[in-house]
């Protein structure tokens, strides 16, 4: 089954003097159901663009989007979507946060806890319930939005740079948590489930390509803005589970480093001198 | 706060207001200045326990608290209610506002006379005139706290499946709660002015009464008096209120 389909999808936003910029030009995408799919650019070229419109945020200017194998009109209801910035409210504290999905949707509060108890201890934050968003680190911070939206179980998870912000360390621990939840190795109902073929799918943004090769199953590389396309596709064949920390030093990940990064290069070059250009 | 910084801070307030009031009472005692225009401290402080003891203070003082209350209540409902309206309608916003900037210049002064002519000398013309105060603060102030409302926020709590009434409860209120209540301080004290104008202007009862009766017969200790009553009261609830807000900005 394909979770998400872009079908000639093109973006502009309005410019302020007038006329129109085009952020995505083009762009046609099947994401299969229980897929991790990276996807990699030059930074302004449109990746975020790219997750606003599948989660029907944005609508495209052209094309079409089909989620669950219907068109999308508004927001997308299968997908969650885990920010670049941090999203937890503020007023909230860690425990409500989390549960925040189950009470919007009507879950008695005593269930809705008792759910979001459970997820705090999958994302290791026991005894942190009552803390505010305020009193943790931004790795404690991502975590916490890692189980809000994953308590909600929608099918399709979407990422836009979820890591960035955080230090190559915590990052990376973040990188093995995220893999050990969606590979379903945590807890037995969880692997239960994945062989079933119950595994979601994610659509993930990145600008960091040791990132998305060590996640995905597939890395796409958008070509640097304006009216960014796609430029290549490429398979990651690595076993799962795979240990993120280890990866990096494998000759199949070194060679298919190389080979992506030939490709985004030439993109990030491009998108230096554009930049450059418009300075002068 | 420390504790101990908050000593330090508490003696030096102590300090400053024992170093003026001292200052007033040497100056009038050393006939530099004349009683008849500054009274001088300690008559104010035996002329209020008066007021205590014979009982006419608290009447009076009732009254007026009951119109900043009432104006204060009527005037932050109407004015968050409308900050909020208008926030979440562009268009509305944009149609009314030449109007809001029209109202907000009036001075609120001309306007007691026609509330004295409309509802009376009784104490709604005093609410009347501590709401044309109070709404306008609250109004801005929901507006821009509304508006300031990030949009990451607003995306995510909308992608986990809130309704636009989960959106309103769940992230903008809480988010104007802060710009609300740092209001709510500066309408506070409006709402006391608008009811001390009030009855100054027209009235039968009420601190405002008291202080313009004093000024009729160049009482200016009967006029200290009552301002220092009224400064004091406000300070008492200002803490009051500010208590409240950090239980309810506790996660800040």
């Amino acid at each position: 089954m394909i979770e998400l389909q872009l079908d000639r999808v093109s973006r502009d936003f309005d410019l302020p003097g007038g006329g129109t910029y085009r952020v995505l030009d083009d762009i046609s995408v099947d994401v299969q159901a229980g897929a991790f799919v990276a996807i990699v650019g030059p930074s302004g070229c449109g990746k975020s663009t790219l997750l606003n419109v599948a989660a029907g945020l944005l609508p495209p200017t052209a094309g079409h989007v089909q989620s669950g194998g219907t068109p999308l009109a508004g927001l997308n209801r299968r997908a969650t979507y885990l920010f670049q910035q941090d999203a937890l409210l503020p007023w909230k504290n860690v425990r409500d946060n989390v549960a925040l999905g189950l009470a919007l949707a009507g879950v008695p509060r005593a269930g809705a806890t008792a759910r979001a108890a459970d997820w705090l201890d999958r994302v290791g934050l026991t005894g942190f319930a009552a803390h505010y968003p305020g009193q943790l680190s931004g790795g404690m911070r991502k975590r916490v939005a890692m189980a809000q939206h994953w308590i909600i179980d929608r099918s399709l998870m979407l990422m836009d740079e979820p890591f960035s912000a955080l230090d190559v360390h915590t990052r990376q621990r973040m990188e093995t948590e995220l893999l050990a939840l969606w590979e379903g190795v945590d807890s037995s109902a969880a692997a239960a489930a994945a062989a079933a073929g119950a595994r979601k799918t994610v659509l993930f943004v990145t600008h960091d390509l040791e990132e998305a090769i060590a996640l995905a199953d597939e890395v796409i590389v958008l070509s640097a803005g304006p009216a960014s396309r796609i430029v290549a596709r490429h398979p990651v064949t690595l076993d799962r589970p795979r240990d993120v920390m280890e990866l990096r030093t494998l000759p199949a990940f070194i060679d298919l480093y190389r080979a992506v990064w030939s490709v985004l290069r030439a993109e990030v070059r491009k998108s230096q001198q554009n930049a450059q250009g418009r300075h002068a | 706060m420390r504790n101990a910084d908050r000593r330090v801070v508490l003696f030096w307030q102590a300090v400053v207001g024992l170093l003026v009031l001292g200052l007033w009472q040497g100056l009038v005692s050393l006939k530099l200045l004349d009683p008849f225009f500054v009274s001088r401290p300690n008559d104010i402080v035996r002329r209020i326990g008066s007021w205590m003891s014979a009982g006419t203070l608290w009447g009076h003082l009732a009254i007026t608290l009951e119109e900043s209350v009432l104006g204060l209540v009527a005037g932050a409902a109407l004015g968050i209610g409308s900050g909020f309206a208008l926030a979440r309608s562009p268009l509305l916003a944009r149609v009314l506002d030449p109007y809001i900037r029209m109202l907000n210049a009036i001075p609120r002064v001309v306007l007691a006379p026609l509330f004295l002519l409309w509802f009376g000398l009784g104490i709604w013309s005093k609410v009347a005139l501590a709401v044309t105060l109070v709404f306008f603060v609250m109004f801005f102030n929901t507006y821009q706290g509304v508006r300031d409302a990030s949009q990451v926020l607003i995306d995510n709590v909308r992608m986990l499946g809130a309704t636009e009434r989960q959106l309103v409860r769940h992230v903008l209120v809480p988010s104007a709660l802060t710009w609300i209540f740092s209001s709510l301080h500066t309408s506070l004290g409006f709402a006391v002015v608008g009811a001390v104008v009030g009855e100054y202007l027209g009235s039968t009862r009420g601190l405002g009464y008291v202080i313009a009766q004093a000024e009729g017969t160049f009482d200016t200790t009967g006029v200290f008096a009552g301002m220092t009553v009224l400064a004091v009261v406000v300070l008492i609830i200002g803490a009051g209120v500010t208590r409240l807000e950090r239980w309810l900005l506790r996660w800040k």
